[in-house]
């Protein structure tokens, strides 16, 4: 009795965020997002850690022109060599990591909220919802990116706040685009007329059926996402609209210091702009890779 | 086909409107904002009311945005505030010197990412093809400001074979177009050309290019008159998508190099607060963005028959 009893127990599916973890575990598969995501977590880790192994202050002028490899009046050694300003440039490109990997996640990641919270809206209720979002959308992105941000941000002011703004305004509606094709595509699905039919809420069904199923694409569009942020946040430092200095942050760096390339020191320009470069090559290999392993099964 | 034609110019029109009322009513929508920006920080207030009533400032923004509409139909885009003269004077040489710029990197960018492209997607998964794959994400992820200073460093700087800013000002100078244009090739080409390729690997595992080469066709023929035009036409969409790309190069490219175009002259405007400057530049920016995506549409509808036919 207690067998038959233990055969009819349905097994129980695992829970959602193992689920989730598995999905982007598959990763392993794939060498080319392996080396993105190591990338990525390098300089996340540098990131957070910088206040601990910055070996100098950021903003401190110490010895200005040093190349790389020089060594620091105190006997320490500048490793990536010293700004105009005589400013560490390995302290300033740790530092200014961990400004640009904060602001490109908080306005990706406000950006997402704006974008799938519209394309379900757009998505999930068809009619003139749909109609209005998708119009305000392709208004938006009729504008090339760069001329909207300038705008924007000439408009309102450089500040941490307002290139978050810019950024969700400008990226938002092609979230919402992916989001809306997925949920037309998803809702017609049974398991979300099953859940219509047990009398869910509408936001259940969005947010408990549909949105879970919509994660493949998502995924990959984040992490290209993060990078085109990165991009976007440094070219605004780049125009002298990005966030206001004392501290770091790479696209400023570049700009303060290119005059200096033809002056004999490539390096305080050209070591910020690899570090960028290198950082959005790490999400886009993580992004290659996401969709790789995705096309597989 | 009329109707199509008829439905994507009309969207276009609208999108026109909606972005000019936009931008009419960020720049001008304060009357007093634009009679401070006209005569500058130092202005009595008297005197900006007294602008604001002789310009027709006083009227109501609809009054205001019509006018303006007409205006920029009959040509006149209003007075340049840093210039010191009729915008239609600086604007339309900036433009061209863009145009320049714009059409020789779009000319290369097309035949090198196509070429690869095709390379690429002829063969999926060979050695060709990863690596061409691994080249167009690795360029891609080098953003027009960091090629600037990277390729100034060995052009400039080590080899000391190109110079360092292109503004032109010994007249015009082909040598000073060779890094603007490098740089943004460079960040271009890769997403055209994994579209070719992903459109190119799809049309190689149809049956009708298994039949052509079933039946014994030279393999550069299946390739040239098979394969081509069937994996072209998807990416034909794309590259006409790329021109509003080019644009935001432009903008941080011509920065870069002190280049006289569009792009340096929207960034001014807008950090100078060149009103009626940033509202021509912003306009023609979307009227090319625009334009060019409804072309892509139709003519994606006009070149794949299974559309055209239905």
């Amino acid at each position: 009795m207690a067998i038959a009893e233990s055969s009819t127990e349905i097994p129980q599916p695992p829970l959602a965020i193992v689920r989730w973890l598995r999905s982007i575990a598959l990763l392993r598969e794939s060498w080319v997002g392996m080396l993105g995501g190591g990338i990525v977590a390098l300089f996340v880790l540098m990131a957070i850690f910088a206040p601990w192994i910055a070996p100098f202050d950021p903003n401190q002028p110490i010895l200005p022109f040093a190349f790389p490899g020089d060594a620091a009046p105190d006997g320490g050694t500048f490793v990536l060599g010293t700004d105009h300003q005589g400013r560490d440039l390995l302290s300033r490109i740790m530092w200014g990591g961990q400004r640009v990997l904060f602001y490109a996640t908080a306005a990706t990641v406000c950006a997402y909220t704006v974008g799938i919270f519209m394309g379900l809206l757009a998505g999930y209720y068809r009619g003139w919802a749909d109609e209005l979002i998708s119009f305000v959308a392709n208004v938006i992105l009729s504008f090339p990116v760069m001329v909207l941000y300038v705008l924007i941000i000439a408009k309102l002011g450089a500040s941490g706040a307002n290139i978050i703004f810019a950024v969700v305004f400008a990226s938002s509606p092609g979230i919402m685009r992916i989001v809306r094709g997925l949920t037309l595509d998803i809702a017609t699905r049974d398991y979300v007329i099953a859940a219509q039919t047990r009398g869910e809420s509408t936001m259940f069904i969005c947010l408990i059926e549909i949105l879970p199923n919509a994660r493949g694409p998502l995924i990959v569009d984040f992490c290209l996402r993060m990078g085109y942020t990165t991009i976007t946040i440094g070219a605004l430092g780049f125009l002298g609209l990005g966030l206001p200095p004392p501290d770091p942050d790479w696209g400023g760096m570049i700009s303060d210091t290119r005059a200096f390339i033809t002056g004999g020191f490539p390096h305080m320009a050209i070591i910020p702009a690899i570090a960028v470069s290198l950082l959005v090559l790490g999400f886009n290999m993580l992004a290659d890779g996401m969709r790789e392993v995705a096309s597989r099964d | 086909m009329l109707k199509v034609i008829g439905t994507r110019l009309g969207v276009m029109v609208l999108i026109m409107l909606t972005v000019s009322v936009l931008l009419f009513v960020m720049n001008e929508g304060n009357p007093r904002l634009v009679a401070r920006s006209v005569l500058g920080p130092y202005a009595q207030p008297e005197q900006l009311d007294a602008w604001v009533e002789k310009n027709g400032y006083d009227k109501p923004m609809a009054v205001r945005y019509i006018t303006w509409v007409g205006r920029i139909f009959a040509g006149d885009l209003g007075d340049s505030i840093i210039y010191k003269q009729p915008v239609n004077n600086i604007f339309w040489k900036r433009l061209g010197n863009t145009g320049i710029l714009a059409g020789i990197t779009f000319g290369i960018m097309v035949v090198i990412s196509l070429t690869l492209g095709v390379l690429a997607g002829m063969k999926e998964g060979s050695a060709r093809d990863r690596f061409i794959s691994f080249i167009s994400i690795f360029t891609t992820s080098i953003p027009e400001y960091a090629s600037a200073v990277i390729l100034s460093g060995i052009f400039v700087f080590w080899l000391a074979w190109l110079p360092g800013t292109s503004a032109m000002t010994g007249g015009f100078n082909a040598v000073e177009l060779v890094l603007p244009v490098m740089v943004l090739t460079l960040y271009g080409f890769g997403y055209v050309a994994r579209m070719t390729r992903a459109s190119m690997a799809e049309v190689m595992t149809s049956n009708y290019i298994r039949t052509a080469v079933l039946k014994g066709l030279p393999y550069w023929r299946v390739i040239m008159k098979h394969a081509l035009r069937n994996a072209l036409i998807a990416p034909f969409t794309v590259i006409m998508l790329q021109f509003n790309w080019l644009l935001s190069g432009v903008v941080v490219t011509e920065f870069a190099f002190g280049y006289k175009g569009f792009g340096a002259l929207l960034l001014e405007a807008a950090l100078r607060r060149d009103i009626f400057v940033i509202e021509a530049c912003g306009i023609v920016a979307v009227f090319v963005a625009v334009g060019t995506q409804t072309i892509g549409d139709l003519a994606y509808t006009y070149l794949n028959p299974r559309i055209r036919f239905s």
